[in-house]
């Protein structure tokens, strides 16, 4: 009996211990939720999108062995820091906000903020025209304090989603007046079947550096070593061409920006 | 082996040492929590703080109440009632209980909300003000959760009042009504009042899950906090003891409230 | 009762994009199934855990010194008032941050915990605490007699508690245990909102893409739904094997 517990308990810790390897391979934290066209589960559990791609050919670049780890958005700046995972490339902004706590490579891409409201409603997306409106942000976005500011004076309430997806699907079920997120996944939106029935894009919001920062940025611990070699790796796949020849499968134009 | 261990030195306090002891480890621990870690952020969000606990206070009672409401039937009819209303309330107390609350209240707010994307009509109705805004879905989920764990309790509540008393009532005369409201109903929630305490307790604990979908309690705001603040473990400690306070208050009001009925015995 | 059969399939047809929970692509059924599958792992050794932690902790508190009650006493008392919601993402963050300090400040590297292991020791964290009080009341159920005849025939401490305690107590543990395997079944959905793989996030992350939130939210209901009852058949057959030889419950 004690040779069986003993048995047990070494084959139980071993197999917990061989399940949590050594962190040899670079883990890289992306949005469990899904983020089209940059991130989403496809039905086989695989992820797909234009930041996935990118994210394989940076990481060939660098030489480095990439883990796709999906960890909850509003967590995923604490996963970075409690070292859970080693890299963060999921359209996090770069923001001096967020740089008193993490560090970023240099901006691997560039979109303005866009609103999106109900179908021929002819709101304009200024706080004058989103006024006593209802609107929709993703929790712990630049968008989201973008609205706290510029919108949320005048607008009838500011709701704040776990994900992307179920702000879209609100201002679909008409819960919402306006959805403010980045173009390029506001016009992804718009290209669905459900989003083309409901909606439209009202346009780009104001520019404000401060808030919407300035691109898309991989968030790296402070102090991290693999700044370097990211930011290498990231002017390597723009000039091989590799950058473009992503793009053109998503986008119609250049989002590197400026 | 005896339990029992003689205090020590316990005459000069009236509390033994290891209780000093440890009182004061703990009494450290709050104070190096106070002073090391950041709560400046606490004033700034003071008036949201306040709103939300008083959001998640009034969900609570209000679907506290909804739900007992609801419970006395549904407990009621699977001891007595026809076999029409027994089973249909045997198969709700079971989904309802074998699903998480999590997802009853994702599949109302999101699943009930794709089928409003399908029927633009439903704008124009009366009821769609309330439709739209996200905490009458909460307080439903939270209301049907409720009262199908209290229809379990209430259930071995009515089972367990003694027979006698009930006929002693029918042979007082009183309409089946009247025996109900005066005899059987109150007995049983008195046997109930224990586990009644703690599934108040448990839908408490639940109410944070209405976060998730834009209600904004406690839960939510301290959620806002994180998220502006970078800071992670400052405003889940502070709202775990919001928490913490908001229990003790419960379980006291319970104690309070058993200890007004009189009992003779057992 | 429709008229003929096949009106009744195509109205069921009709009712939903069924083709979205098959089992291969484009069909996120094989998705579904393998979060599935993960909760059930995550609530096994969760509830496994919990119950390590809850046989300590009864034994503390029955048995142990007073410095050992106190401190079981904070600890259910604690993950009995916080709700579960914060307590696992307190535990999910401090946790492995905490196993990461000591490490680094030992001199290891940091390792890598992976998500399975995260989830089952927050779970069985919070398990333990309940477990600590069903555990309590059964063991106090056992005929003290049974334990001092053991104790006459020179068992050890550790012999009593193998041979005597936990088979005895099991009987009488066992409707406190089945409720509490059946909430742990259920708080590994509170883990989609840490992000971890298991159905709930699967179902949101199906209903997010294909927008199908109906249909996908209520098939992981059938899901979960159907645990329950298995569990519940399981946990009558081993009630009645365990009762053997004692009067039926009340």
């Amino acid at each position: 009996m004690k040779k069986l517990m003993t048995a047990t308990l070494v084959a139980l810790t071993t197999s917990l211990m061989a399940s949590s390897a050594f962190a040899e391979p670079v883990r890289v934290g992306v949005a469990a939720e899904p983020y089209p066209p940059f991130t989403s589960p496809d039905a086989s559990g695989k992820w797909v999108g234009w930041e996935v791609e990118f994210m394989d050919a940076v990481c060939a670049e660098a030489k480095l062995e990439c883990v796709l780890t999906p960890v909850a958005w509003d967590g995923i700046i604490p996963a970075l820091t409690e070292n859970k995972i080693d890299a963060i490339m999921s359209s996090m902004s770069i923001t001096d906000e967020r740089m008193k706590t993490i560090d970023f490579s240099n901006k691997y891409y560039n979109t303005p903020a866009a609103v999106a409201v109900a179908k021929g409603s002819g709101m304009a997306a200024t706080p004058e025209g989103l006024k006593g409106k209802i609107i929709g942000v993703q929790v712990s976005t630049i968008h989201a304090d973008y609205a706290a500011k510029y919108f949320g004076p005048t607008a009838a309430e500011v709701k704040i989603y776990q994900t992307q997806d179920e702000a879209n699907q609100d201002l679909a079920a008409g819960r919402v007046d306006a959805v403010l997120a980045d173009s390029l996944v506001m016009a992804d939106f718009i290209k669905t079947e459900a989003g083309a029935a409901c909606c439209e894009v009202a346009g780009n919001v104001a520019d404000d550096p401060a808030i919407l920062g300035k691109g898309v940025g991989v968030g790296l611990r402070k102090g991290d070593a693999m700044k370097e070699a990211f930011n290498t790796a990231i002017a390597a796949v723009r000039a091989s061409g590799k950058y473009d020849e992503i793009s053109k499968k998503y986008f119609a134009f250049d989002v590197y920006g400026k | 082996m005896s339990a029992v261990t003689e205090p020590r030195s316990s005459a000069k306090w009236g509390l033994e040492t290891h209780r000093i002891v440890l009182l004061v480890i703990a009494v450290a621990l709050v104070a190096w929590m106070a002073i090391s870690m950041r709560w400046d952020w606490l004033p700034k969000y003071g008036p949201n703080l306040i709103s939300g606990i008083w959001v998640s206070i009034w969900m609570l009672v209000v679907t506290a109440v909804l739900g007992f409401i609801l419970a006395v039937p549904i407990g009621l009819v699977q001891v007595t009632g026809p076999l029409w209303l027994k089973v249909p309330a045997q198969i709700f107390c079971t989904i309802i209980r074998g699903t998480p609350l999590l997802l009853q209240l994702w599949l109302l707010y999101y699943g009930l909300g794709s089928l409003f994307a399908a029927w633009p009509e439903i704008r124009q109705s009366w009821a769609w003000p309330y439709l739209r805004t996200a905490w009458p879905y909460g307080v439903l989920a939270l209301t049907i959760s409720f009262a199908a764990y209290e229809g379990e309790v209430m259930r071995g509540a009515f089972a367990g009042v003694p027979k006698g008393e009930l006929e002693a009532a029918r042979a007082y005369g009183m309409s089946p009504f009247t025996a109900f409201w005066r005899i059987w109903l109150p007995r049983a929630i008195h046997r109930a009042l224990p586990t009644l305490n703690g599934e108040t307790v448990s839908q408490l604990k639940s109410t944070p899950l209405v976060a998730t979908i834009t209600v904004v309690d406690v839960f939510a705001v301290t959620s806002r906090v994180r998220q502006d603040t970078f800071l992670t473990y400052e405003p889940l400690l502070f709202v775990a003891l919001i928490y913490m306070c908001l229990t003790g208050i419960l379980v006291l009001g319970f104690r309070k409230l058993e200890n007004m009925v009189p009992v003779k015995g057992a | 009762m429709w008229g003929n059969d096949s009106f009744m399939i195509e109205w069921i047809t009709n009712l939903a994009d069924w083709h979205l929970l098959a089992l291969t692509p484009p069909g996120w059924g094989m998705t579904l199934l393998v979060g599935f599958l993960g909760s059930i792992q995550i609530a096994v050794g969760g509830f496994a855990l919990g119950l390590l932690l809850g046989i300590g902790g009864a034994t503390g508190k029955l048995y142990g010194g007073p410095i050992t009650k106190d401190l079981l006493e904070v600890y259910t008392t604690l993950v009995r008032a916080v709700p579960e919601l914060v307590l696992i993402l307190l535990l999910y963050y401090a946790g492995s941050g905490a196993v990461n300090r000591i490490l680094t400040s030992l001199g290891y590297q940091n390792i890598n915990i992976s998500g399975l292991a995260a989830g089952i020791f927050v779970i069985g964290v919070v398990q333990g605490a309940y477990q600590t009080e069903v555990l309590r009341g059964a063991f106090k159920a056992i005929p003290f007699g049974q334990i001092e005849a053991a104790r006459a025939f020179g068992m050890t401490s550790f012999q009593v508690l193998r041979r005597i305690i936990l088979p005895g107590m099991l009987p009488h543990a066992i409707p406190g245990l089945s409720n509490l395997w059946l909430i742990a079944t259920k708080d590994t959905a509170l883990l989609a909102v840490v992000g971890f793989t298991e159905l709930t996030l699967a179902t949101r992350q199906a209903a997010g893409t294909t927008k199908a939130y109906m249909l996908f939210f209520l098939a992981a209901g059938a899901l979960y739904l159907l645990l329950t009852l298995v569990s519940n058949v399981a946990i009558y057959h081993i009630e009645k094997r365990a009762r053997k030889g004692l009067p039926a419950p009340v």
